[in-house]
This record gives C-alpha cells, sequence and structure tokens, in this order.
C-alpha cells in the first residue's frame, strides 16, 4: 500500500481544480483525497491547530455520497467532492459553532448557513471548523480562546486573523479551499501572511444568513484558496441572492470562473491600475510599512506595467480615516450583536453564589465566557452609541464612510481596479502585538476600506520579504458587484509571479515536521 | 399601602391633565415582523419559533411586506403622513423575554408620522356629541417578546418568584406601536376623551382589518401618560406611564386614578416620580414599577440587517384607496339606516356596542331590537361583570337568534333573558337553550284552554265584565293564565281563547 | 486627548451587562483611552453637511411575502437552553421588569 500512500500524500498539494480534474478522469475518488486530507490534518495539527473541530465521519459520509452520485453521473457542482474547512463562525447543524469563544462551548446549532447549505448541495464533504479570533475579533488569531493557529511558515508567527485558522489549513495542505468571512481583513490579512488568496466579495453578494455576526454591515463570507482560480470556482459555488439576507443583491453574480484563465493567459494591455497613495507608497513607508513588503509590491506593479496595464496613482483622501471609522462602526455593531449571548437559551451559563437573579447570571456568565478583546470591543461600542457621545462617534464614522464611498466612486471613475500591498508587514511573532491593541488594529489599515464601501478585494501573495523570507500579500480592488475584475487581474498578475518565482510561492513554505514522515 | 387620592373635582380645581396615549396594536399577519413564523395566539410553548426569533447567533430578519402594507393603511387612516425613506432601529436593553437582546423597532424616523383622529365623546352640554382631536406624534412598526411564566412566587407574579419559564411563540409578533401627541384641554373629560380614543382607534384597526383588536387577549394593549399642571399654567408637569391597561374601562379608570393621585401629591407640596405604573385590574390602582433612570439608555442605531424602506407615492396612494369607510363617516351613515336618535346613537357608541349592534342586524335583528338587547340587558350584565360589553362572551349571532325566537313567537322577551343567562352560563346555542331548559311558550289550545277554563272559574266577576262587553278586563284573566302556565303561554292566544269563551 | 475613567469604564460595562473585576477594570480603562485618542480624529473628518451611511449598498423596499414557512421543533429549539422546563426556557428570577 505504500504507494497509494505516496499517491495520497500528493494529492492534498492539489488545488480545487486540480482535484475537481482528477475525479472527473477518474483518478481518484471523493473518499480517498478527503482522507488524504484527514491524514495530513492528523499528522500537522499538533503544530498548527487550524481546526477546532474535525468531522472525519461526517466528511467521509459525505464523500462517499459524492462517489456515488458520481458514478450515476449525478453532478451537483464543478467541486463536486472536493473537501473544504469552514471557519468556526459559520452555522452548522450536528457540528459544534464556537466563535473560538468559550461562551458557546459545545454549542451546536439547530439550523445551517445558507453558504454551508449550499456547499452541501455543491457536494463538497465539509473537513471541520477552523478556529479564529473570538468572534472574529483580532487579526492573529491568538484571540481564540481554544488557543492560536500557527503560521505554517514559521511556527512562532501569526497567521493573521480573524480567519488565520482557514488560512493556516489551506497554507498548510490540511484543506485544499476553505471559507471565512472578512469584516475587515480577516480573510485578506491572514491570506497576506500565510501566502494564500483569500476574496471578500462585494457586500450582499454571498449570504450572510448563518454567518454569526461581528460587525453586520461590514461582515461578508469568502473564499480561501490557494489559487485565484479556486476562489473563483468556490465564489460562484457559495454565491447569489439569499431572501433570508435581506442585504444580500439580486443581480446574479459576473462570470468569475471565466474570468479568471481570461486573466491568466489574455491581454492585459489597457487594464488601468490605480496605485492608492494613501497605501503603502514611499510617502508613507517608514509609518509602519516594511520595506520587504512595499519592494514585493512594486516589482509586482512593474510585472502589470511590463504585461501592458496601464499603472497610474490615485489618491483615496479620506482613507485616511478609516481605521478611526472602522473602530467605531464594529465595535457598536458588535456591542448589540453579542448581546444575545446572555445564558438564557444557549451557551455558557455562570450562576454565581448566594440567590442569583437572571441579571447577576447574564452579568457572571458574560464575563466569564468572553475574552478580554471581546469585552474591550464591547465596552468601546457601548459607548460610542451611549447618548451623548453618538452622534461625535458613531455618527462622524457613518459619515466618514459616505466620504470613504465617494473616494472610491472618484477613482473608479478613472482606473478599473485599485491596489495596494494588503497588510502592511509579514507575519510577526505570536504574543508581539498582544498587549498593545492599537498596534494590533493597525494591522487592518490597508484591507479596511473595502469593508466600508462594500467593494470587493482579493489578495494573492506577491513573493517573500528579502528581511524575513516570509510571504507578503498584494490587494486588489474593485467597484461593487464587478468582483470578475479580482479574478481577471488576480488571475494575471498570479501567472506572472508564477513565471518570476518559478512555481507557485506557498511551494517554497518550509516543510512541516512530523508531516508525511 | 395606599395611595392618597384628591376628589376629581378638587383635582381639576388645581390642576389641569395633559396626556398621552401609547397603543400596542398587534398585526393578525399570517407570519411575524421578521421570519415566517405563524403569528398566532396560543400554541404549545416554543413551537412557533425559528433561528430568527429566537436570536440564534447567525440568523437575519426578514420585513414582512403585509405588516408594512398595515402598518402604512393605519398610519393613512389615522391622516399621518407616510415617510418616503425611513429605517428600522435597534433598541439595545436586556431582558430575558427579548430574545436578542435588543427589540427591532423605529426610532426617529417612524412609518407613518403627525397625523390626528377625530374622537367622539358626549357634548358637554348634554345633547348629542362633540368632537375632540386627538394628534397622533407617529405610528411605527416592531416586534413583540416573549411571554414569561413567574414560577414560586404568589399568583405568577414577577415579584417573590423563584425562576421564570420563557415562552417565544409570541416573540416578533408585528407590533404598530400608535403614540399621540400630548394631549391637552381635556380637563374633566380627559378620562372620558382617553377611553373613547382608545374605543374609536380600535374602531378604525377593526374597520381596517388588519388586528383582531382584542384588548382582553393583548392583541391591543394601551400605556397612559400622564402628567398635572397647575390649573391655568399651560405647562407640562412631571409624568407617570401606567402599563398594563387592558380594557376600555380601565384606560379611563386609570387616568380618573393617577388624576388623582397625581393631584393629592402635588397639592401637598410633594413632586411627582417619573416612573412606570401598573394598573390593577381587580383593585382599580396603580402600583409603582421601575423608575426611569439613566440604564435606559437604549443606544438606537439603524438595523444594518435590514435595508430602509422607501414606499413609492404610487404605492402610498393604492393603499388609500383600499382604505374602508371610517368610523367616524360609517357612525353617521348607520344612524341613518338605523333610524336611530342622537341619544339612541351615542348611548350605543358609548357602551362601546356600536359593531355589536351592527353585526346583530346583520344577522337579520331590526335595529331597535338590536339596540335594545345590547344596551339594556347586556350592558347591564357587562357592568355587574366588570367588563366590556364586546368581552361579556355573548355573540351578536346569538343575539339576533334569540331575537328571531321571539319574533316567531316560541319565547318572549322575558324568556329570552333567560336564554342569555344560559348563553352566559356556556349552556349551548339559543335553540339548544331554549329546548334544554325548557322555555318554548305554549300555543297548544288544548293546555291553554285547560288553563283559561281555569282562570274563569276561579275569577266569575271578572269573566262577568268581559261578558257585559267590558273587553279591557282581559288582561286580568290573561295574566292569571300566563301565571298558571309559568309565563310560558302566547298572551295573543290566550286572549283570543278568553274572548271566545265570554263572547 | 479623549480620557475614560474607571467610572465610566463600570458604568458602560453595566449597561453591557458584563461583570468586570476590579483588575479587569483596572486594565480597560487605559487601554480604552489610548483606543478612543487614537479614533479622536474622527471628530474633525466630516463636515456637517456629509449624510452617514448605514448600509454599504444602496438597496431599499427588500420584503418578504406574508408566508409561514416551517420553522424548529420545540425540541430544536430548546436544544442549546441551559435548563428546560415545561417545554420552556428556564431561567433565574427575573429582578427588574420591563423597559
Amino acid at each position: 500500500m505504500s504507494e497509494s500512500r505516496t499517491s495520497m500524500s500528493d494529492w492534498t498539494r492539489k488545488t480545487g481544480a486540480e482535484l475537481a480534474d482528477a475525479l472527473a478522469a477518474g483518478e481518484t475518488t471523493s473518499v480517498e483525497l478527503t482522507q488524504a486530507h484527514l491524514d495530513r490534518i492528523a499528522a500537522v495539527e499538533g503544530a498548527i491547530h487550524a481546526f477546532l473541530h474535525v468531522d472525519a465521519a461526517g466528511a467521509l459520509a459525505q464523500a462517499a455520497e459524492s462517489d456515488a452520485r458520481r458514478s450515476d453521473g449525478d453532478l451537483r457542482s464543478p467541486l463536486d467532492g472536493v473537501p473544504i474547512a469552514v471557519k468556526d463562525i459559520l452555522t452548522t447543524t450536528g457540528l459544534p459553532t464556537t466563535c473560538g469563544s468559550k461562551i458557546l462551548e459545545g454549542w451546536i446549532p439547530p439550523y445551517d448557513a445558507t453558504v454551508v447549505t449550499k456547499l452541501k448541495d455543491a457536494g463538497l464533504p465539509i473537513l471541520g471548523k477552523t478556529n479564529m479570533d473570538e468572534f472574529a475579533m483580532g487579526s492573529s488569531t491568538e484571540h481564540s480562546a481554544y488557543g492560536p493557529t500557527h503560521n505554517p511558515w514559521d511556527l512562532d508567527r501569526i497567521p493573521g486573523g480573524s480567519g488565520g485558522g482557514s488560512a493556516a489549513a489551506v497554507a498548510a495542505f490540511e484543506a485544499p479551499i476553505a471559507l471565512g468571512t472578512d469584516t475587515g481583513g480577516s480573510i485578506r490579512q491572514p491570506g497576506a501572511v500565510t501566502g494564500t488568496v483569500g476574496v471578500k466579495p462585494t457586500y450582499g453578494g454571498i449570504s450572510r444568513y448563518g454567518l454569526v455576526a461581528m460587525a453586520n454591515s461590514l461582515d461578508q463570507v469568502g473564499p480561501v484558496t490557494r489559487t485565484v482560480l479556486d476562489s473563483a470556482l468556490l465564489h460562484e459555488i457559495v454565491g447569489g441572492h439569499d431572501p433570508r439576507d435581506s442585504t444580500s443583491v439580486d443581480p446574479p453574480l459576473p462570470a468569475l470562473v471565466e474570468a479568471a484563465p481570461q486573466g491568466a493567459t489574455g491581454d492585459r494591455s489597457g487594464v488601468r491600475v490605480g496605485v492608492i497613495t494613501e497605501l503603502g507608497r514611499e510617502a508613507s513607508a517608514g509609518s509602519g510599512w516594511q520595506a520587504g513588503v512595499l519592494a514585493r509590491f512594486q516589482e509586482s506593479l512593474d510585472l502589470l506595467v511590463e504585461a501592458g496595464a496601464e499603472v497610474v496613482e490615485v489618491s483615496c483622501p479620506n482613507f485616511v480615516h478609516a481605521l478611526a471609522a472602522y473602530y467605531l462602526i464594529m465595535p457598536s455593531e458588535a456591542s448589540s450583536n453579542l448581546a444575545k449571548f446572555d445564558a438564557m437559551r444557549y451557551g455558557l451559563r455562570v450562576v454565581p453564589e448566594g440567590d442569583p437573579s437572571a441579571e447577576d447570571v447574564m452579568r457572571a456568565s458574560r464575563d466569564a465566557g468572553f475574552g478580554d478583546e471581546v469585552k474591550r470591543r464591547i465596552i468601546l461600542g457601548t459607548y460610542a452609541l451611549s447618548s451623548g457621545y453618538y452622534d461625535a462617534y458613531y455618527g462622524q464614522a457613518q459619515k466618514v464612510r459616505t466620504l470613504i464611498g465617494r473616494d472610491f466612486d472618484a477613482a473608479f471613475e478613472q482606473v478599473d481596479v485599485l491596489v495596494s500591498p494588503t497588510a502592511p508587514t509579514t507575519a510577526f511573532k505570536l504574543g508581539e502585538k498582544l498587549d498593545d491593541p492599537v498596534a494590533m488594529y493597525l494591522n487592518d489599515l490597508a484591507t479596511i476600506p473595502a469593508n466600508l464601501a462594500g467593494v470587493p478585494g482579493i489578495s494573492l501573495p506577491s513573493g517573500l520579504a528579502d528581511e524575513d523570507g516570509l510571504p507578503a500579500g498584494f490587494q486588489v480592488l474593485a467597484p461593487a458587484l464587478a468582483d470578475d475584475r479580482l479574478y481577471r487581474v488576480g488571475a494575471a498578475l498570479e501567472a506572472l509571479l508564477e513565471k518570476k518565482w518559478g512555481g507557485a510561492i506557498l511551494d517554497r513554505a518550509p516543510e512541516l515536521k512530523g508531516a508525511d514522515a | 399601602m395606599s395611595d392618597t387620592l384628591l376628589s376629581f373635582e378638587e383635582s381639576l380645581e388645581k390642576f389641569d391633565p395633559a396626556m398621552g396615549l401609547e397603543v400596542h396594536v398587534e398585526l393578525n399577519t399570517n407570519t411575524k415582523m421578521f421570519c415566517g413564523c405563524p403569528a398566532v395566539f396560543g400554541g404549545e410553548p416554543n413551537t412557533q419559533t425559528c433561528p430568527t426569533c429566537l436570536g440564534l447567533p447567525g440568523a437575519m430578519p426578514a420585513v414582512n411586506a403585509k405588516a408594512v402594507e398595515s402598518a402604512m393603511r393605519i398610519g393613512l387612516a389615522l391622516n399621518c403622513e407616510i415617510a418616503e425613506w425611513c429605517r428600522f432601529a435597534r433598541k439595545n436593553y436586556f431582558y430575558p423575554d427579548m430574545p436578542k437582546n435588543f427589540q427591532t423597532s423605529q426610532y426617529d424616523e417612524p412609518i407613518a408620522f403627525d397625523g390626528y383622529l377625530d374622537v367622539e365623546i358626549p357634548a358637554r352640554s348634554g345633547e348629542g356629541t362633540e368632537t375632540f382631536r386627538v394628534d397622533i406624534e407617529r405610528a411605527h412598526m416592531e416586534e413583540d417578546t416573549g411571554k414569561s411564566l413567574h414560577v414560586g412566587g404568589a399568583t405568577g407574579r414577577i415579584q417573590g418568584a423563584d425562576h421564570s419559564l420563557v415562552d417565544y411563540n409570541r416573540a416578533g409578533i408585528p407590533l404598530i406601536e400608535i403614540v399621540t401627541k400630548p394631549i391637552m384641554g381635556s380637563r374633566e373629560k380627559a378620562p372620558e376623551i382617553a377611553k373613547a380614543y382608545v374605543a374609536q382607534l380600535r374602531e378604525l384597526i377593526v374597520a381596517l382589518g388588519v388586528s383582531d383588536a382584542r384588548m382582553d387577549q393583548g392583541s391591543i394593549r394601551a400605556d397612559v401618560n400622564l402628567s398635572l399642571a397647575p390649573a391655568g399654567s399651560g405647562g407640562l408637569g412631571t409624568r407617570t406611564e401606567t402599563k398594563n391597561v387592558n380594557s376600555l374601562r380601565s384606560v379611563e379608570r386609570a387616568v380618573r386614578y393617577e388624576m388623582q393621585r397625581h393631584a393629592a401629591i402635588l397639592d401637598e407640596g410633594g413632586s411627582i416620580l417619573q416612573e412606570t405604573r401598573h394598573w390593577q385590574e381587580d383593585s382599580g390602582v396603580t402600583l409603582s414599577g421601575r423608575p426611569k433612570s439613566d440604564a435606559d439608555d437604549y443606544r438606537y442605531f439603524p438595523e444594518p440587517d435590514l435595508v430602509p424602506v422607501a414606499p413609492s407615492r404610487e404605492w402610498v396612494e393604492e393603499l388609500r384607496g383600499t382604505l374602508p369607510e371610517l368610523p367616524r363617516e360609517k357612525r353617521a351613515r348607520l344612524q341613518k339606516e338605523w333610524g336611530f336618535s342622537d341619544l339612541e346613537m351615542r348611548d350605543t357608541v358609548g357602551a362601546g356596542a356600536l359593531g355589536l349592534v351592527e353585526e346583530t342586524i346583520g344577522a337579520g335583528a331590526s335595529p331597535q331590537a338590536a339596540r335594545k338587547w345590547w344596551l339594556s340587558d347586556m350592558a347591564r350584565r357587562a357592568n355587574e361583570k366588570g367588563v366590556d360589553v364586546a368581552d361579556l362572551g355573548v355573540a351578536p349571532t346569538d343575539v339576533a337568534r334569540v331575537q328571531e325566537l321571539v319574533d316567531e313567537g316560541r319565547i318572549n322577551d322575558k324568556l329570552a333573558r333567560q336564554v342569555f343567562d344560559g348563553l352566559l352560563a356556556g349552556e349551548g346555542t339559543p335553540d339548544e337553550i331554549v329546548a334544554a331548559r325548557g322555555l318554548e311558550i305554549v300555543s297548544d289550545d288544548g293546555a291553554l284552554g285547560a288553563a283559561v277554563d281555569k282562570a274563569i272559574e276561579a275569577n266569575p266577576d271578572v269573566a262577568d265584565k268581559i261578558r257585559d262587553g267590558k273587553v279591557a278586563a282581559a288582561g286580568a284573566l290573561i295574566g292569571a293564565v300566563m301565571k298558571e302556565m309559568r309565563g310560558q303561554a302566547d298572551a295573543g292566544r290566550v286572549r283570543e281563547l278568553i274572548l271566545e269563551r265570554l263572547s | 486627548m479623549p480620557e475614560i475613567t474607571r467610572q465610566e469604564v463600570e458604568h458602560l460595562a453595566d449597561l453591557a451587562r458584563i461583570d468586570l473585576s476590579d483588575a479587569e477594570l483596572d486594565q480597560i480603562a487605559p487601554q480604552l483611552s489610548v483606543i478612543l485618542e487614537s479614533v479622536a480624529s474622527i471628530k474633525e473628518a466630516a463636515a456637517d453637511d456629509i449624510a452617514p451611511t448605514s448600509h454599504a449598498l444602496p438597496l431599499t423596499n427588500v420584503f418578504r411575502e406574508d408566508v409561514v414557512v416551517p420553522g424548529l421543533t420545540a425540541e430544536q429549539a430548546l436544544s442549546g437552553a441551559p435548563e428546560v422546563d415545561q417545554q420552556r426556557f428556564s431561567v433565574p428570577r427575573i429582578l427588574g421588569e420591563e423597559a
């Protein structure tokens, strides 16, 4: 059986599209490649801790169903049979959904998120639920109540956050593809620091029903993959209008899967690319932007220019206020969303001594069940919404949102897409910013404007920074509903970079100790 | 500890009342405000919930189109402006019967605003009616809460309970909250105007068909705000908000009570505590509830999961076209159709029996018969039981059937009252009660003839008078026969039989 | 510089129903002051005449037909409850009354 073991380990190195092709060609079965990923999880989870819950039995059962369907010629989607990991913020019947919080420890939802239903309908076996900062509050996954996830590039470093689990699972070949959520960069920043691809679709492009809300007006579900094409494939499966989500948009998604190969192989001349002055240009270098990240960014721009794209600099003057607006709007909405965790209907109930009232139990349970960062944000949001402060904080932040939207509108008059480095730095060390919330927040500087305006964005690896050899991210932003541009430009750059680096950047990640031994 | 009260008359000598009425109307839509769960009364506990109305993590609301339409129709019927653009907002506060710990409501952008309702009250002159205009501040959409059962305390009260059991079937049922502007200048009519406002608002809601409008089941709930200011000052005093006022009678009593209670406190130089109070139906008093405090910082903000409601003017006009005849116009029409005098009409409306009379007439009774039963017999019984006549438990169709039995000569008015006794005792339909109680009038000549003969024999003097042509004397013999037959005789036939025998 | 006092944090924690310990209050108050200082620029960032944005995309009038759809069974509804009695959610005694 040694030959089969070798081929099984190979399956984990394949992209989602490659796995789909292999299934179609009859070279493997969904059960075999699901098992291969489960084996990989078993081998490396001790080091990575990307998952909060692995559902081997469930995934294999779904895989067997997919195989049976395939033999009947009944395929549900292009990725039928390709296993996937799901961020633990999306509800799943029969599988715990904790959002990385003690307050939801052991909670098994009685309903599936719309995107989970779509995955099941499309025949994708769900490997398990991935780790995250508690309630998606963080940029490092260190705020998970169940311990941090480690970056496969360097186990002493963070995998980004809040969706560090999904990104690390994909980067460590534990899952070919995954779902994440992005409120201020929680898909894109982990993508940047793990050398993977992450997409935040247009707000409303993918249903949020069953996504445990942090900030409803900013949250979006999106793909986490190793290639641009895989993101497009997954995006098409989970995207589209959902009557259960009143903010979901009605017009059908543009053809995303078509856009990726068009971008990779087609003519790039005439594409107008806008570089955002306020995000990572020379002027802002030194203010937290890592030189290696900026160098890889410039290199990528040069490649696009060589390929015929027209690159211009575009100023978005209000972006300097984006971080402040975000750190008022997000905690405000979160403080209200998280009120439901009160120990009455589900979740952790802590009963203090004596003859406690419902109020006492609520207070004690919320103190015990929420971590520090969650408490900080709840208090901050409560403050920003309270009478006397609303206009100065929440109200002003909503106005800044208008101004940022106008900046985008003006910029997209001039260019087809906007670009920037995804995150200011490569992965930092675990613990490095844990006691400095504001320093942690600065990681989201470049990703937040897209959430505030609802426009789509993608992050893909731009190479490795010279000073630390860690991956850096390149962000592409497009106008609302023009998600196809992300895939067209993203795939073009991906192809150019692959040529330059002589293969996928993730192939340069160190082999994990203990894996495939 | 009971409150000190100033007499109503003295209260008015010294103070002017200002009122504000907040009425919650539970809509009779098929589904809840933000999810597809059934919005029906009752049901086994926690059988009408879904992730949304249970506030489960990840669930999202979706607005019921019918509820929005009902809200706009209520607004239009109240002469309100309909917002061109408005949003839902979250009202944040913690309470175990509220699944999300925020209520999805509307804040500074209600769907309807700036309207009025012209309320008819008995004229001060005592003749006919006069109109008092109540200005409407707003009508907005929101959702109801779950229901708690308090265990271990006295008679299900929250105080002293050991724990509570929560049922979320009611959580999320659509509510329209209708808020008046301060009602000034009502003076001694204040209690009457408050009651008339709620009664006529209820009639409007019934006419619109948007709610079951049952105060006894809580599908219409009134909160009464009241404050007093020194007479003639034109100012506004500190107000109290009395909740749980769940009948028309109680609205009137609660206003009167709070006026007298405030007056007694103010008269002694005290000050009113701004607080919520609770109306006690059984004892007819209000009890102190929760003081208003800075804990009432509801941190409203626009509900991000719902998009704005922006009704097109075409939609608004279309809905305006669906408005039924307004109650006031309808009253004028009915009065003419029924041939009621002003006084008769006023009493009918005042007793809250207009709809009942109308339905009774619709079921076949004559207008005067319908009015007679509801305003005399039913009104007396309702008064004895301390309930609104509509909540007595007698259906208009039953009243119409009883009158039909009278018209057919099968019972008379006196027997009809016994049928109503049976109806209230739950003995079945009027026909079943007549049969079971053996109330049908005897018109069989055999039985009647024997009784007539007996009466003639026992009253020879009277019989002689009749033989002499003094027919009017027959009344005495008829009375004797009726007594013999325990009232169950056809009086007309008895007369005929007497005259046959004595002519 | 926007300062948030320990007392204010205590009041906010009360509004948010979190029983913060003394140590937590000592820690959070200065952290919030730093965070608020970092967002203080927001106050001058937008002029009065700028309309606020509450929703990223300009959708309006998204409604659902008034048609019943199946929900949860009582068993499902109560499946996560810390305590159940008489097919209801059992909660400790409720002190205050509803707002």
